[in-house]
């Protein structure tokens, strides 16, 4: 088994949600590829975890199952704001929101 | 209640604080609790001297065979604070020295705050003036019934503050307010002198403030004698501060611009004795530090002498019947430290007391005077009060010769006493002073008491007799006048004596010595002299015939009547005007000029050192430091507020831009 391939894809993964992140408009789309990155990051624990035998394989699972919890506690939270900021602009639009400007 | 000494301080503290907080809602604005508080202490303080009379003699003192029972000391302290290896303790210390100032401080304080009443009323700063006089008040308890140098402190610098602002009460006009600053700014000068005193003797007991350790210690020869003469020197600056000594007696007559209760309260009878006090209860220091009973000379009696001549000459030349009687203060205060100096311990604390009663006297005399007439110039506003005011004029006339000394007023005992101690314990120069002094006195007075009372009325306006509350004081403070000198007389066994000796006195070994007829002879010669010489010149000529019969005072000096025209002459041109009124201008000169001079030239460069510290180092370095990094933070901040665009892509780039240059930082070095 090639460990390449599973971190080839997690790369490529990473990247088009990091592009996501940066470049899209829409808030739903940016906390989108914001799942992207984070399964990519889980494509990358579970190849290594399964590089190894014994206990420490599982190790990658479990890691991969807590940023899963994270992750959708992350969405529930992104959304509502997100759902807040469509109320009050009528406009999911990030580049228009920025009150916090110094 | 010799063990609860604390209740006193404690009930004129809490007076202070009630009437700063409700004394303007109450009908009389405060005084009323003021009079409350203060008349229960002079309860309290009354049924503190009977206690202590009656007290059991407990305390054995002397060797072998010849051991004398005195009143023992009685203690009561509980812990205040622990430092390092060091308890330091905080309580009352009471004695005989303690009650009898108690009282005093009680009475006087009392009379002045029933004065104050009349002679303050409709005075915008009423409640304040009467919040003023407790706390002072609490002072004076606090360093008479404290056990330790370091609660000492506390009452001395409560009375330091109060005293500045009484004497500033009416601050609005500057020179009340520069009077107030000087008071208070010289006396501080003395009392750098008191903290060096108190740390060196702390030290030096081995590390203890307890005032009856340092005694023992002192007497005991624990501390070297280097020591003990710098800590008495120390020490006695404090006293030539607080006790108005030449050369530091300046900031007295100043202090005259504040009202007349008050200059009677702590200019006069109470807070000027302080450092009087302090000599007396910290004997041993002196004691052992400036041998006194070697006799001889020594300093602390230089500077009372030298006080009292420079002072009374001072007097001479007044026109302003307060300044007469600060002088007068400074004067006899200079009997009380040399009395110390001389080891007339006894009858420096006689004098103490006496003096307190008939000064308090005369300058609440003064303020009746002043109440009336509404002014203290006695050349141009006053005269002939004798017929307007006839019961101002009589308590006056007794405080004078009590003042004077004239057998058998208070006055008399009491200098008579200090005479005595200086020939006998071998001070005989300082006896020759004192009686100097003794002379002069008597003569300024029969001036003062010539230009206020007798004469034709010079000012404008009608004098009237002042009303109740300011006569009773002075009727009070008549019979202790009276009656104050007979405590320690020949035929009352010297009762007062016997009540204030204490531990330190015995230990000491002071001598005492009884009552010498031919001494107490040649003192009333020499007063009666003065009265007489005074009344020549300055009755001379200024009455009519009827009235100078009349008078008890012309009656002296009667005989001298025939010389009338030669004697006026003398006046007029010799005695006072040709050698009295130079000496006296001269030493007002010296005291305007060198001594303010040199004042004055610390403080010009003081504060050119000031300035230049000013200029260079606060405004140039640390300021500097400061606005530096004021600047710096500012610039800083601008820059990075240029970062915050609060868009939040802008943030995630950076994100993941400053983790890529970390991860190819990590890469490459790896």
């Amino acid at each position: 088994m090639l460990i390449n391939q599973f971190l080839l894809l997690g790369a490529a993964l990473f990247c088009i949600g990091v592009y996501g992140v940066l470049a899209r408009k829409n808030g739903v789309l940016v906390l989108m590829s914001i799942e992207l990155i984070l399964n990519a990051v889980n494509i990358n624990l579970l190849a290594f975890g399964a590089m190894h035998q014994g206990p420490a394989a599982i190790t990658g699972q479990v890691f991969a199952l807590f940023i899963i919890t994270v992750a959708a506690a992350e969405v529930g939270v992104g959304l509502a704001i997100v759902l807040l900021i469509y109320r009050n602009r009528t406009s999911v639009d990030l580049s228009e929101v920025d009150l916090m400007k110094g | 209640m010799l063990e609860h000494a604390w209740v006193i301080p404690a009930i004129t503290f809490t007076s202070f604080w009630l009437i700063l907080f409700f004394g303007r809602r109450l009908p009389k604005g405060g005084s009323e609790i003021g009079i409350l508080a203060v008349g229960s202490t002079l309860v309290l303080s009354c049924v503190m001297v009977a206690q202590w009379v009656g007290r059991a003699k407990t305390l054995a003192v002397g060797h072998g065979e010849e051991i004398e029972h005195i009143r023992g000391p009685v203690d009561n302290t509980v812990r205040w604070f622990t430092s390092g290896q060091f308890r330091v303790r905080v309580g009352t210390h009471v004695d005989g020295l303690t009650v009898v100032m108690l009282f005093t401080v009680a009475l006087i304080s009392f009379l002045v705050h029933v004065f104050s009443t009349n002679y303050m009323e409709g005075d915008r700063r009423f409640t304040h003036y009467f919040a003023s006089l407790s706390l002072f008040t609490t002072g004076m308890y606090v360093l008479v019934t404290a056990s330790t140098t370091l609660a000492a402190l506390f009452g001395w610098e409560l009375m330091g503050l109060c005293s500045f602002m009484l004497i500033g009460h009416w601050w609005e006009e500057k020179p009340n307010s520069n009077a107030a600053l000087k008071a208070f700014f010289t006396t501080r000068t003395g009392d750098i002198g008191l903290l060096v005193g108190i740390s060196i003797l702390f030290w030096a007991a081995g590390g203890t403030f307890d005032i009856a350790k340092i005694n023992q210690a002192a007497l005991s020869g624990q501390i070297s004698h280097t020591v003990l003469v710098v800590a008495a020197c120390a020490l006695l600056a404090a006293v030539i501060g607080k006790s108005a000594q030449f050369p530091l007696h300046t900031w007295l007559p100043d202090a005259m611009a504040g009202p007349t209760p008050v200059s009677a309260l702590i200019h006069a009878a109470t807070m000027v004795v302080a450092g009087v006090y302090l000599l007396a209860r910290v004997y041993g220091v002196f004691w052992v530090g400036f041998h006194i009973p070697d006799g001889g000379f020594n300093f602390v009696a230089a500077v009372g002498a030298t006080t009292i001549v420079i002072a009374a000459v001072l007097a001479f030349v007044q026109r302003d019947i307060k300044k007469v009687l600060a002088y007068s203060t400074i004067s006899q205060l200079g009997y009380m430290v040399m009395a110390l100096g001389v080891g007339a311990w006894t009858a420096a604390i006689f004098h103490l007391f006496t003096h307190a009663m008939f000064k308090a006297l005369l300058f609440l005399g003064s303020g009746s005077v002043s109440h009336s007439v509404h002014s203290f110039d006695m050349v141009d506003d006053m005269g002939g009060l004798r017929k307007p005011m006839p019961k101002t004029f009589a308590t006056f006339m007794v405080g004078s010769l009590a003042l004077a000394g004239l057998f058998p007023l208070a006055g008399f005992w009491s200098k008579d006493e200090i005479l005595l101690g200086a020939g006998e314990n071998g001070y005989k120069v300082f006896m020759i002073v004192g009686l100097v002094g003794a002379f002069m006195t008597a003569m300024y007075m029969t001036r003062c008491v010539y230009l206020t009372f007798f004469g034709e009325y010079r000012g404008h306006g009608h004098p009237h007799e002042s009303p109740l509350p300011i006569l009773g004081p002075l009727y009070v403070l008549t019979v202790f006048s009276v009656g104050a000198g007979l405590l320690n007389a020949p035929f009352t066994h010297e009762w007062f004596g016997k009540l204030i000796e204490n531990e330190t006195f015995f230990h000491a070994g002071v001598a005492t010595h009884d009552f010498s007829v031919p001494d107490a002879l040649i003192s009333t010669v020499v007063v009666l002299a003065a009265i007489g010489i005074g009344y020549l010149l300055f009755f001379q000529g200024k009455l009519p015939r009827g009235v100078t019969a009349r008078q008890p005072l012309a009656r002296v000096g009667y005989t001298f009547l025939a010389n009338r025209y030669y004697l006026d002459h003398i006046y007029t041109g010799g005695v006072v005007g040709g050698i009295s009124g130079p000496i006296a201008r001269a030493a007002y000169w010296f005291n305007q000029n060198v001594l303010d001079g040199i004042v004055n030239g610390v403080a010009i460069v003081a504060k050119k050192f000031a300035d230049w510290q000013y200029k260079y180092i606060d405004q140039g370095a640390i300021d500097g430091t400061v606005n530096g990094s004021g600047h710096g933070a500012e610039g800083l901040g601008g820059f990075f507020r240029t970062i915050q665009t609060g868009r939040v892509q802008q943030y995630g780039a950076l994100l993941f831009g400053a983790t890529a240059l970390l991860a190819l930082a990590l890469v490459l070095t790896v």
